[in-house]
């Protein structure tokens, strides 16, 4: 398998994943938040009766469609392209990996699209109380899907409940159970969609300061920020406490990531947490050099958010890939070498098959068996390559925690100030409510980075690299449907914000 | 109940829910064909009624992008390695369908919203590129379930594609071209008697009546050569008892008639079609959507079913024989199967609330009426 290796192709299909993925993000957070706001102001006009919460409803739902039908658009390429740029991954872990994706179409995507028309075609159709209850349903549909997503993500972090099978040469499902309630993928789910929760409510904030600093439909923009700031100060009450139940997962399960956005070259006891810093781009592991240009630093506080024990041992990344034996750390170096046997004793079990040698085949087995955990890592040419890059993964980290933080304090001022009705008059805070979207894409965009740059070079982690992975393309081929992509998607977003701008400056229909 | 099945009775299960995904697949791709019919029916004669005939489509493009989906995911959960295969190997074959798809699913929100960049005429033409070179694609990928395609697996199933257009090549093939322009005209057939039901405006009625009987026409053709084809060619078997593959004549003859439910099922699902359409052209009937839907459904179903089952191989390897899939040798694990099985027996569920919504949906047929009451902003 090495021999047919592509480096320069498996980076252009790295990068076409990630162009899409990271499109897919910009609208799908949105649409997770947005239709659960959607179904909180219809619910508030089915109770109360007044029209003007049903106005308010049919103003957010026109940009949720819009914003929606470019979320399926791009949805469909990234499950598609499992198969066309991963084709080993695909036959590899498709057992495992394949179940969340038809879950996710049965329970999640029927949902969507069969409410989805009564939501937004059905005000004259079905009754009102039929038409709310769509409205929650799409809500459902659409956080059930981020759910099964998330599930087969987590799964790729954290690769439970299944065996290789070495006839066949692929993982096969053991434990289903395993695979969903797995704690990254309990984590990622309740982080990412939180957090899109949060982008939704601070989306209707943006609009709104609009509207309010331009004095056009005062009534509305007000109502629309007060459920907004609500559920915005909840959701990202939520973002924080699921944020640090990943980053203790990451800790245990992926200390290559945690050391990564940390910055942490040596592993130390107790560890400190870098706030702020600047990074020496220079800098490689093991060669001595400081990590940091300059930093700030908060003593022992790594330890303690990373292991939940003050004064612990967190392993950096000199440790993880040199290893560290005074702490039981194994290092990389090791791992590949067992790996390497697994990988050749793979081949030599496969060749006494064909050969009809049971005693050669048994034998080959065994030593694979003994070898099949660090199978991934004798894919691997160098220790080093086991590192992601760390400037990246470092830099997003902090910027996705750093304006994560901003934004609750936004949804708080929000609130308080709707709350006592002078708002209008809070142009500061208006100015920055203007921003404040933007920010949040910031952050979620940061947070992919850090989620899957982080855990690079794997697709399945431990277990397969995306070298492995990929298909058997050439870069020629997967430039072009990069380009083709990049050129596709970039148009339908300046078609999707300039319908956006047009729906927004003519505001909802009047009563 | 699942779990005491032996692999290959699940794997004949997960064939056969593979079909009924991809007759139901077919039946819905009336949308596609409606969409073709916007720009060369014509099914409208002005822009009300253009405005009606989108909005109709409108509301349910989603349950065909989404059944194909659920095709798709199906596929990769329970036939992994025809998955890695088909979509890694025939690389440009599946872009190019996708491609029509992301046109698709934007082009009915965006194409009368003022600031769409491309201007309305774009995005009917990506509507009618979706419902053409999309389905004629398929069409082509579908038929290679017969022809077979051009790859070859190592010994750890990594797949290498031995012809330079990776996929499309398929559809320079006439059996795949036939098989491409039959789902075209098909969806056409669908998508006008899908508007004759859906839609009360004496125009649209009748031109929608016309287009399904011409288009039948045209159709024909593609399924009497299909059909000569199916019952010469020779089919790629597999031997039980060595696990090789081989060529046997008249293959899908014994396909066909293993069951002899097949056939009737497979021919009635045809008549069912034909006789909506005269019901349609003659006698004016706006209910032929749903006889043609189970015809479709039930041609459709036979068509994927007698691609895999009896032993026969459904993606055969053009390059090494040995090669070709089976839905035997590119299944998923007994467990998955057996999970997977499980999850299946929500899908009634789903089918019920879907055709509860429909039904709820599609009580009074759209008219004139509703663009003269409702505000046009929430139009398509």
């Amino acid at each position: 398998m090495l021999e047919q290796m592509d480096l320069t192709m498996v980076n252009w299909a790295r990068a076409q994943f990630a162009l899409t993925a990271m499109y897919h993000w910009l609208f799908v957070p949105l649409t997770l938040g947005l239709s659960f706001l959607l179904a909180f102001y219809e619910t508030l006009y089915v109770k109360t009766g007044n029209e003007e919460w049903k106005r308010i409803t049919k103003f957010w739902m026109g940009l949720f469609a819009i914003n929606f039908a470019i979320g399926v658009a791009t949805g469909i390429i990234l499950e598609f392209e499992f198969g066309t740029n991963w084709s080993n991954y695909s036959w590899m872990v498709g057992d495992i990996f394949g179940a969340p994706l038809a879950i996710e179409g049965i329970f999640a995507f029927f949902l969507e699209a069969t409410f989805f028309a009564v939501m937004f075609f059905g005000w004259d159709r079905v009754s009102k109380k039929f038409h709310l209850f769509s409205t929650w349903m799409v809500a459902v549909g659409s956080n059930l899907s981020a759910l099964w997503i998330l599930v087969a993500n987590g799964w790729m972090q954290h690769p439970v409940g299944m065996r290789f099978n070495p006839d066949a040469a692929r993982f096969e499902m053991q434990d289903i159970g395993a695979v969903i309630f797995s704690p990254v993928a309990v984590s990622k789910f309740a982080h990412a969609t939180s957090s899109g929760f949060l982008l939704a409510s601070l989306f209707v904030i943006t609009i709104s300061s609009w509207y309010l600093l331009k004095g056009r439909h005062q009534e509305m923009a007000k109502k629309s920020i007060l459920v907004a700031a609500v559920f915005g100060l909840f959701s990202s009450a939520f973002v924080g406490f699921t944020g640090d139940e990943a980053a203790y997962t990451n800790a245990q399960l992926q200390p290559m990531k945690l050391a990564a956005f940390e910055g942490l070259y040596d592993g130390a006891a107790p560890a400190g947490l870098v706030a702020m810093g600047v990074m020496n781009h220079s800098k490689q592991p093991g060669d001595g050099q400081d990590p940091f240009l300059f930093e700030v630093k908060v003593p022992g506080l790594l330890s303690l958010l990373a292991n939940r024990t003050p004064g612990s041992f967190v392993p950096g990344i000199n440790d993880l890939i040199y290893g560290n034996e005074s702490h039981g750390v194994m290092g990389v170096q090791e791992k590949m070498a067992r790996g390497k046997i697994a990988v050749a004793q793979l081949a030599n079990y496969k060749a006494a098959k064909k050969a009809g040698d049971p005693v050669g085949a048994q034998a080959a087995l065994t030593a694979f068996n003994a070898n099949q955990d660090y199978l991934g890592f004798g894919y691997l040419n160098r220790p080093e390559e086991a590192a992601p890059p760390v400037p990246l993964v470092f830099y997003s980290f902090h910027i996705m925690v750093a304006v994560g933080t901003l934004l609750p304090l936004i949804c708080l001022l929000f609130l308080y100030f709707t709350y006592k009705d002078t708002i209008d008059r809070q142009k500061w805070l208006l100015g920055l409510g203007l921003t404040s979207v933007f920010l949040a894409h910031l952050a979620e965009q940061a947070g992919w980075v850090v989620a899957e740059v982080g855990r690079q070079p794997w697709a399945i982690q431990n277990l397969l690299p995306v070298t492995v992975a990929r298909s058997n393309l050439t870069t020629a081929t997967v430039q072009t449907t990069f380009f083709m992509f990049l050129v596709l998607f970039t148009t339908l977003l300046i078609a999707e914000i300039g319908i956006m701008v047009k729906q927004i400056n003519h505001g909802p229909e009047e009563n | 109940m699942f779990g005491s099945l032996d692999l290959s009775q699940l794997q004949e299960l997960w064939w056969g829910i593979i079909s009924l995904l991809g007759g139901l697949f077919l039946f819905l791709t009336f949308v596609q064909g409606g969409q073709t019919l916007l720009m060369f029916g014509p099914v409208a004669e002005n822009e009300n009624e253009r405005i009606l005939v989108i909005n109709s489509l409108g509301r349910k493009w989603e349950l065909t992008f989404t059944t194909l989906v659920l095709l798709g995911g199906a596929l990769f959960a329970a036939f992994p390695k025809f998955y890695a295969t088909s979509f890694g190997g025939a690389y440009w074959v599946w872009v190019a369908i996708l491609f029509t798809f992301i046109l698709q699913a934007v082009s009915y929100e965006f194409r009368r919203k003022p600031g769409n960049l491309l201007g309305t005429r774009v995005y009917d033409f990506f509507l009618f590129i979706n419902g053409s070179l999309g389905l004629l694609l398929i069409g082509a990928a579908i038929g290679t379930f017969f022809t077979g395609a051009n790859f070859s697996l190592n010994a750890y199933n990594q797949v290498t594609w031995h012809h330079p257009l990776r996929g499309l090549e398929a559809a320079f093939d006439p059996f795949n071209v036939a098989m491409g322009l039959m789902l075209v005209f098909l969806a056409r057939i669908l998508g006008a008697m899908y508007l004759s039901n859906n839609i009360k405006v004496h125009n649209i009625h009748a031109n929608c009546c016309m287009a399904a009987y011409k288009n039948m026409l045209l159709m024909m053709p593609c399924v009497f050569y299909i059909m000569y084809q199916l019952v010469t060619m020779q089919g790629f078997a597999l031997s039980p008892e060595t696990g090789l593959i081989w060529q046997q004549n008249y293959k899908y003859v014994y396909n066909l008639n293993h069951p002899m439910s097949t056939t009737i099922m497979f021919t009635g699902g045809f008549l069912l079609i034909l006789w909506a359409v005269l019901i349609a052209r003659y006698y004016g009937s706006r209910n032929s959507i749903w006889y043609a839907g189970i015809g479709t459904v039930m041609m459709g179903f036979h068509l994927f079913f007698i691609a895999g089952t009896n032993n026969t191989s459904f993606y055969p390897s053009k390059i090494n024989m040995q090669d070709s899939l089976t839905i035997y040798n590119a299944s998923s694990s007994h467990y998955t199967l057996t999970a997977m099985s499980y999850v299946a027996l929500a899908v009634p569920l789903v089918l019920a609330y879907i055709i509860y919504v429909w039904r709820a949906m599609d009580a009074v047929q759209l008219s004139e009426d509703d663009l003269k009451d409702a505000d046009l902003k929430k139009f398509y």
